[in-house]
């Protein structure tokens, strides 16, 4: 046993340890119940990563910081805990941003740790600092430096608490290497107070009043549901209130999954590209009770336009989002699964939803989402159609960013919440393979799919040797468009057809994933589609699927930018 | 319309960055912001003057609420209260003008804090229009540099202070 080890035995028998930085670090995530870091060492985060040696907590060492903050964001989203991340200092620490903010924006939990310079060398612009409080301020729900290696249980606990309560967020610990070599002797930190930090989640019971009184007045209601019923678990009391006052419901990107997409209440998603059902009745509702949702302008469109004629509630946990975009006429502050339990609670009655619903109906059986299939010629949706044959409703799709990740939204019927994970506020591309890995790590049992595009699956394709390495049997389904198909669609749509730099290469993905040590498939027609996927799932190990599809194939129905939801175009004409 | 804000805040470094980046990147206006200890160790007061319509300072609010590190968030604009702001003048003065300053500068019980051989420096405090007038009245003699802090204020009295844990009251 060495002497790091029995050190950190130590502090499990008492409340008082004695210790250097990085070791009461490590012993603290221990006690939080990390049991998976996503990192790269590098100078300043040293004396961490040895402190790490030989401890209970499993580390995933990614080839880029980007891949590590992106998987632990995958971790997090299918397990609803916080994923720990650790860089170093300067260059490892300024390739986390983009996974911070990606996950600000989506509000996924992270810890993450950067390694700093010493103190006595910050703000000389020494090798290898950088600015992260800085940087990182703007994209995380809070950011530490710590200054004295006494304060790393009192941080490291306040951290996991403020990441993963209220709106859940990054938050950033940014620790010098002094820090990590002092010596201190510290007890254990077993509750969390701060004083500016006090998430309401109980809804008023006022305002849960007027949400009844407007629901017992509306003849066409329409739940829009989002991201933060995810993140509140309240995918079963959604369900049981929907289904109470047969109220039909519309889902954002963020949100697909916690209302079975399958349900004869379900609209659709909606937005630039929701489908026509759910942007028409988010156009002629006259309720629309927004919940766990931030009006995003791909949700809105125009703002003017958007749902002219309804009377609008917002229930959100965070206050700041009532009243950014949209203005609410009830606004209800608190836990998305505390308020609808609270609406169950209390008796009131709803018209008859049965004529809107109807309307709703005729809507999605007019104009359902549709592709043509031509013999011979793969089509990505019916890629996206085949893939969901083959997975169960336990499976785990990631996706990257791209037309791609709106076929699967629109073409892959999520059950169960937390099986979709996706870029969908920053629109990271990059995001869905290296996040398919963190959520294998967190489910290993369960199949993990990334869809990504030919352009995306590039931007993170190194971590093919990490998912090798750590056995991660994940499946990558590369729509290969030989495009930055989104932004060719764009192009064809509002630049006239001129393809600027949107042409893009890509390697012979089948070597890449030999060269990897994965296995590596390619399918042109339907036929080789439906064998790859076969022998995908019944490899136990990561596979490659490139599947070469049509080239100008686009995502409809589509809301073009800046117009109303009312203003769709695409996808019914033959 | 100019609201001023109160703000109770962790005394920590980069607090001050954390509330006017927050400030900046939202695009919201900063007036003038100032701040010092409060009347409690660890805990400093930030009184910050901001322009704009009802909603955007209602969205101020809530994002300064949001900020881990702010204990309170008091708008005060609409209460009874003291706001004051200091000027340090420095204004050309010769043997001739000098009685002629001093005698200007005693009805806005400004102090003479320093005399050189040809310039004087007044101190001023009270409120923005005060020191507005005051240098206006002294602009004729050549102001050669002129320093000001920007408002600080309190409410006057006992008026109860909006805890920050009571946002929600305000969707009441």
């Amino acid at each position: 046993m060495n002497k790091l080890t029995s050190a950190a035995e130590t502090i499990q028998e008492a409340e008082a340890f004695t210790g250097l930085g990085a070791q009461v670090m490590i012993q603290c995530l221990i006690d939080e119940g990390a049991d998976v870091i996503f990192g790269y060492p590098g100078g300043a985060v040293l004396p961490i990563y040895d402190a790490l040696y030989g401890q209970p907590i499993r580390h995933i060492l990614t080839r880029h910081e980007q891949g590590a903050i992106h998987a632990a964001q995958g971790y997090a989203r299918s397990l609803g805990k916080p994923g720990v991340v650790l860089a170093t200092s300067g260059p490892g620490a300024t390739n986390l941003v983009t996974g911070i903010a990606d996950a600000y924006m989506d509000s996924t939990p992270l810890v993450i740790f950067t390694g700093q310079v010493s103190a006595e060398m910050i703000g000389r612009d020494g090798f290898q600092e950088a600015d992260i409080i800085g940087i990182t301020m703007p994209i995380t729900k809070h950011n530490y430096q710590v200054r004295d290696a006494k304060d790393i249980p009192r941080i490291i606990k306040e951290a996991f608490y403020i990441a993963n309560s209220g709106r859940p967020g990054p938050v950033l610990i940014d620790i010098p290497k002094n820090v990590s070599n002092q010596m201190v002797t510290v007890e254990k930190q077993t509750e969390v107070k701060i004083r500016g930090y006090n998430p309401n989640t109980e809804p008023h019971p006022s305002q849960i009043q007027k949400v009844a009184q407007a629901l017992s007045q509306a003849e066409r209601p329409l739940l829009y549901i989002g991201g933060g019923l995810v993140a509140s678990e309240a995918a079963g009391v959604l369900r049981q209130f929907a289904e109470k006052y047969q109220l039909p419901v519309t889902s954002t990107l963020m949100g697909l999954g916690v209302f079975d997409t399958g349900h004869p209440l379900f609209a659709g998603m909606l937005g630039m590209h929701g489908t026509f059902s759910a942007n028409k009745s988010i156009q002629n509702c006259d309720l629309l009770i927004a919940c766990g949702v931030r009006f995003d302008d791909r949700v809105t469109g125009k703002l003017e336009r958007f749902s002219p004629h309804s009377k609008k509630i917002h229930i959100d946990i965070d206050p700041a989002e009532i009243g950014k975009n949209v203005m609410a006429h009830i606004p209800v502050v608190g836990d998305a699964k505390q308020v609808l339990e609270a609406l169950l609670k209390i008796d009131f009655e709803v018209p008859d939803t049965k004529p809107w619903l109807n309307l709703i109906q005729t809507w999605k059986d007019e104009f359902p989402l549709r592709y043509k299939k031509e013999p011979g010629i793969l089509k990505p949706q019916q890629v996206i159609e085949m893939l969901h044959e083959a997975c169960d409703e336990d499976s785990y799709i990631t996706t990257e960013v791209g037309q791609h990740q709106m076929w699967t939204a629109l073409f892959y019927p999520f059950s169960k919440p937390r099986r979709f994970i996706t870029s969908g506020g920053l629109g990271t591309m990059g995001f869905g393979f290296p996040a398919a890995m963190g959520v294998q790590v967190a489910r290993p049992d369960s199949t993990v799919v990334c869809v990504a595009g030919d352009a995306s699956f590039q931007m993170n394709i190194q971590e093919l040797q990490t998912v090798v390495e750590n056995r991660l049997p994940v499946k990558i389904a590369v729509i290969n468009n030989r495009f930055l198909g989104m932004v060719r669609q764009w192009q064809e749509l509002f630049y006239e057809g001129r393809y600027a730099e949107s042409k893009i290469s890509a390697p012979d993905f089948v070597k890449v994933a030999e060269a990897f040590g994965a296995m590596g498939l390619r399918a042109s027609t339907p036929e080789e589609a439906e064998q790859a996927i076969k022998i995908a799932m019944e490899y136990n190990g990561p596979v490659v699927i490139d599947f070469v599809v049509e080239e100008e194939e686009n995502v409809f129905p589509m809301v073009p930018p800046g117009k109303g939801n009312d203003e769709m175009v695409g996808g019914w004409e033959e | 319309m100019r609201h001023t804000l109160l703000v109770l805040v962790n005394d920590q470094p980069g607090v001050l960055a954390r509330v006017a980046g927050l400030f900046a990147r939202r695009g919201y206006n900063i007036d003038s912001i100032t701040v010092g200890p409060s009347e409690e160790e660890g805990l400093s007061r930030m009184t910050i003057v901001t322009t704009g319509d009802d909603q955007t300072l209602e969205q101020v609010m809530k994002h300064l609420h949001k900020l881990i590190d702010v204990i309170k968030v008091q708008d005060i604009s609409s209460e009874p209260m003291v706001g004051r702001e200091l000027a340090l003048i420095k204004v050309n003065a010769s043997a001739s003008t000098r009685p002629e300053i001093t005698h200007l500068v005693e009805p806005f019980r400004a102090a003479i804090v320093d005399v050189g051989r040809a310039s004087l420096v007044i101190q001023i405090t009270g409120d923005s229009d005060k020191i507005d007038a005051l240098i206006e009245l002294l602009r004729p003699y050549g102001i050669k540099e002129l320093a000001r802090t920007g408002t600080t204020a309190m409410v006057r009295g006992n008026v109860i202070k909006m805890e920050k844990t009571s946002s929600r009251r305000s969707f009441a």
